[in-house]
């Protein structure tokens, strides 16, 4: 079972739209640049005196990703850097604006703005250098239980006493110095690759056995081993790092790969059954579970302590259609508005016009991912752009919907926007992988199969008159 | 493996329009919500907007009872009650940190400015960049009814627990409602936030309950004044005229007991029969206790859900504070249906339900619904919206001519019976006092309801003294409560 399968349409050849990319981007610049301007007027009343070196260096981060994509992936999907480019620009700004706000107050939290301009620097530092050192992304096949032992490892480090670190009540930092680092970020990656590479070699072991049950193909018991595995450890992030949010998070991911790999709806039942039984003894044991799902249920009890959701809802509802204007509302009320919380406060100044935008530019980023998915040629790849765009989705619909109230609030950070470097710079490598798999897929195909194929094509014209 | 890929590709769809169909819920439609004071007083920001914004007044006729006036401290306005005492519990009060109470809470969103009914206004403030300013209330208060209320259960004493509340029967428009003790809104609405809390929690603590509203938020046992109810039913039966002759011995046996109900005093009401109306003039417990037997429970409970008990009748104080009491006359049993019967057993009633018994009577038997707030005003002070006055579902309580019926007997009360303290020179007065027995131990409470003048009523009231720190023996409706009354109805006539 190799990577074989045809081209999506033969014949159709993907333009490289690399002109494309780079309007698009000037116009993600003026979102990112005109946001930080926006926050200079509304708060001081005047034009940021730094405006034009960080504008510039804004630039020259996105320019030199644009120029490294034409050398070494010119056919890759021309949208991927322009949406996160004005992510990550517009999150920046918004850091920016709720530092000024902590400053004035002296809250003691911040300047973060500072260091995350520093973390998207070595983003895209990262993001150039995936893109030189892996010229094919199948060479990651090899991998896979590398990256699978690596993530494994990542996921306990912040186990390991003296180095692990409880921020905010979750145990999912490690500490070295004064840096602190979420190493559930880069696993995610990792768990990508490792899923991938272990999926597409045993996808037909996995698919094939079975017994039916109620019109859906049920897996055979000895196949369950993988999915019981990845139950455990995600029910282990839950009770020993008290982490909800990577708990579901990885689950999840695991779960839809699975289903992508075999077509077998049967696993998604297997593991929404597993699921939903873990998340009930979570709820029944655990009490953090069992507050999130009070302060979800009823935010304005008397009894509840749901103080920053409240706080959020509070302040999207102050935002209303259009906004405060930046600078103009008081996002810095709001706990961790410059991390987790960061949606209520595009909510509270830019309005629900503003958050509307910005969940359209992750559901382009997904869309993009899964239809590089779905034109790749081979299955790794195929399973790994399904794969990174569904965590992109899984983790924007956790986060936002926690934050939002659709769902019971777990901690994640929020892809591009959150002030956090490990989960910026893993992000980075995610788009860089994207783009990677991109321009495999949209290339054209070597030219000497493809002229074979149209002879074939052209001794089956019958032609009628 | 592209099917499944499809599949998620639509599961991703569905799950980013739950998140945009979620944010527009939350900034759209559950926005106003979110940032109402009254809903939401912790809301900072809302709060510290609308504490740097010049909000609407609340008037009386024509004078403020609740106004902004400029600050300088870190808000640009403070809000100031001019007759803090008389109006506590109708203006309510604004405070930052204890939230909103009274017509401030029920009225906020046009005290603040931001109704819908405001958005022209709005749109014009902010194109003369002025900052936007909150509309008005007017009141259906009479201040001079008001004043006298006031005054007469502050002569009691600063701690008598007790209400006044005066209807204009033919519109429900409510002249005067007074509850003692009462509070300083402008304490609990200083800007010293540490002083206005303080004086929050010594509000709270304190054993009279000083911030509740005893007008709408007390249901008693309101004692012989619900032999109006009982009085009402029997006419409408059909079998009784003010004439008939009734039971008038010293006392009754309740059925299926071995204890009797005694009248007042111990001794008869006159004979061992007596006219219903002589009845009335005396309170006999013994006629009333018959009659309720005779009529049985649920025609009491019908009557008295047609003058309005069973039902949250009052919706313009309605906020997070307060808790409305419903009055009902319970589920009595056979024996209990006669102690029902003169409003003792199961039977409670606020003070605003006794007023609209007396309203309705005086209004040939049509209760309207009691309401506070008349009119509605832009910042400008332009007539925005004018409350009109309505009927109570299940009109009428009582026919015309059984209310006319009813009202000479109560006139007749205060000319020859039990409410001679209520008289007034040269009007025809009609009342009915009561004396509630709530327990053995505890004081009974005193309470009267009448209306005036008897041909055309202009105005119904209902007084209670629930504890006057007087001896036992000085408690009585006619006592504590008719001289309240009559001050009352004396402001309203002029």
């Amino acid at each position: 079972m190799s990577s074989q399968s045809a081209p999506a349409s033969r014949g159709f050849v993907h333009r490289r739209r690399r002109g494309a990319e780079l309007a698009l981007l000037l116009l993600s610049l003026a979102v990112g640049i005109g946001a930080y301007l926006a926050v200079g007027l509304g708060v001081d009343g005047t034009v940021p005196v730094d405006l034009l070196t960080y504008g510039a260096w804004l630039a020259l981060l996105v320019i030199a990703c644009h120029v490294v994509i034409r050398l070494v992936a010119p056919y890759a999907d021309p949208v991927l850097l322009p949406v996160v480019s004005s992510l990550n620009g517009l999150g920046l700004a918004v850091i920016h604006r709720i530092d000024l706000a902590n400053e004035a107050k002296g809250s003691g939290f911040g300047p973060f703005a500072g260091t995350q301009l520093t973390w998207m620097t070595l983003g895209a530092g990262l993001f150039v250098a995936v893109l030189l050192l892996l010229r094919d992304h199948r060479r990651l096949q090899s991998l896979t239980y590398t990256a699978g032992l690596a993530a494994i490892v990542l996921l306990l480090m912040p186990l390991v006493p003296g180095l692990g670190r409880t921020i905010n009540g979750s145990r999912i930092w490690i500490g070295v110095g004064p840096f602190s680092f979420q190493p559930g970020e880069v696993a995610k990656v990792l768990l990508v690759v490792a899923f991938a590479g272990y999926l597409v070699v045993h996808r037909d072991a996995l698919a094939l056995a079975g017994r039916r049950f109620l019109f859906v193909d049920l897996p055979r018991g000895r196949d369950l081993g993988p999915i019981v595995a990845m139950w455990l450890i995600s029910l282990g992030i839950l009770v020993f790092q008290r982490d909800l949010g990577s708990s579901l998070l990885f689950f999840g991911l695991f779960l839809v790969m699975l289903y992508i790999a075999t077509e077998r709806p049967g696993w998604l039942v297997v593991g929404g059954a597993l699921f939903v039984g873990g998340a009930y003894a979570g709820w029944l044991a655990l009490s953090h579970v069992q507050a999130r799902v009070a302060a979800w249920l009823d935010p304005f009890g008397s009894d509840v302590d749901a103080y920053q959701l409240v706080q959020g809802l509070y302040g999207m509802a102050w935002g209303g259609l259009v906004g405060r204007g930046l600078g103009q509302g008081r996002p810095d009320i709001t706990p961790l508005s410059w991390s987790d919380f960061i949606v209520t406060a595009i909510g509270e100044e830019l309005g629900l016009t503003g958050v509307m935008a910005v969940i359209l530019l992750y559901g382009i980023l997904v869309e993009r991912a899964l239809r590089t998915a779905l034109i790749c040629r081979d299955n790794f790849g195929k399973l790994m752009a399904a794969g990174l765009g569904v965590v992109v989705a899984l983790q924007v619909f956790v986060v936002i919907g926690g934050v939002t109230r659709l769902i019971p609030l777990t901690g994640l950070t929020t892809p591009f926007l959150s002030q956090g470097g490990s989960s910026l710079i893993a992000n980075w490598v995610i788009v860089a992988l994207l783009v990677r798999i991109s321009d495999q897929a949209r290339r054209p195909p070597p030219q000497l199969l493809s002229s074979d194929d149209d002879d074939a094509d052209a001794t089956q014209v019958v032609r009628m008159r | 493996m592209n099917k499944p890929i499809r599949t998620m590709a639509v599961v991703c769809l569905t799950l980013f329009l739950a998140l945009l169909l979620n944010v527009t819920y939350v900034q759209y439609w559950q926005a106003e919500s979110l940032s109402s004071l009254s809903e939401h007083p912790d809301n900072v920001r809302v709060r510290d907007a609308e504490f740097s914004r010049e909000r609407g007044s609340i008037l009386v006729r024509g004078q403020a009872v609740a106004e902004s006036v400029p600050s300088d401290d870190a808000y640009q306005f403070q809000r100031q009650y001019p007759r803090p005492l008389q109006f506590a519990h109708l203006a309510g009060f604004f405070s930052r940190d204890s939230g909103l109470g009274g017509v401030e809470a029920s009225q906020n969103s046009i005290l603040s400015g931001s109704d819908s009914r405001l958005f022209g206004y709005r749109v014009v403030d902010l194109a003369d960049n002025e900052q936007p300013r909150g509309g008005s209330v007017t009141l259906t208060i009479d201040p001079a009814a008001q004043r006298a209320a006031y005054e007469g259960l502050a002569a009691l004493g600063d701690d008598v627990q007790g209400a006044v509340v005066a209807l204009e029967p033919s519109t429900g428009k409510v002249l005067a409602m007074v509850s003692s003790p009462r509070f300083d809104p402008n304490r609990l609405s200083s800007h010293d936030f540490s002083a206005a809390s303080d004086y929050r929690n010594q509000l709270l603590d304190a054993p009279r309950r000083p911030l509740d509203n005893r007008a709408i938020e007390e249901a008693l046992p309101p004692g012989s004044v619900f032999k109006l109810v009982t009085a009402a039913a029997a006419l409408e039966s059909g079998d009784y005229e003010p004439d008939t002759q009734v039971d008038g011995r010293a006392s009754l046996d309740l059925p299926q007991t071995s204890t009797t109900l005694p009248n007042l005093g111990g001794g008869s009401c006159g004979g061992d029969t007596v006219s219903l109306t002589r009845a009335l003039e005396v309170s006999c417990n013994v006629a009333f206790g018959s009659i309720g037997l005779d009529l049985g429970a649920e025609a009491l409970r019908e009557q008295s859900q047609k003058f309005g008990f069973d039902t949250r009748t009052f919706e313009d104080l309605d906020d997070a504070l307060t808790r409305q009491a419903v009055s009902t006359i319970g589920d009595p049993d056979e024996p209990q249906t006669a102690l029902s019967a003169i409003g003792q057993s199961n039977v409670v009633a606020t003070p605003l339900q006794m007023a609209m018994v007396a309203a309705g009577i005086a209004n040939d038997g049509v209760v309207r619904r009691p309401y506070l707030v008349d009119e509605i005003l832009s910042p400008k002070l332009e007539t925005l919206e004018r409350t009109d006055p309505e009927d109570m579902p299940d009109q009428p309580a009582m026919s015309p001519e059984n209310a006319r019926d009813l009202r000479e007997m109560m006139v007749s009360v205060v000319d020859n019976g039990t409410g001679t303290t209520a008289q007034i020179d040269g009007v025809d007065v009609g009342g009915k006092t009561g004396t509630a027995q709530s327990a053995p131990d505890r004081p009974p409470y005193a309470w009267f309801v009448s209306f005036a003048p008897a041909d055309t009523p202009s105005v119904a009231v209902a007084v209670l003294v629930q504890d006057a720190g007087v001896e036992r023996n000085q408690i009585s409706g006619s006592g504590l409560a008719a001289p309240i009354a009559r001050a009352v109805m004396q402001a309203v006539i002029g």
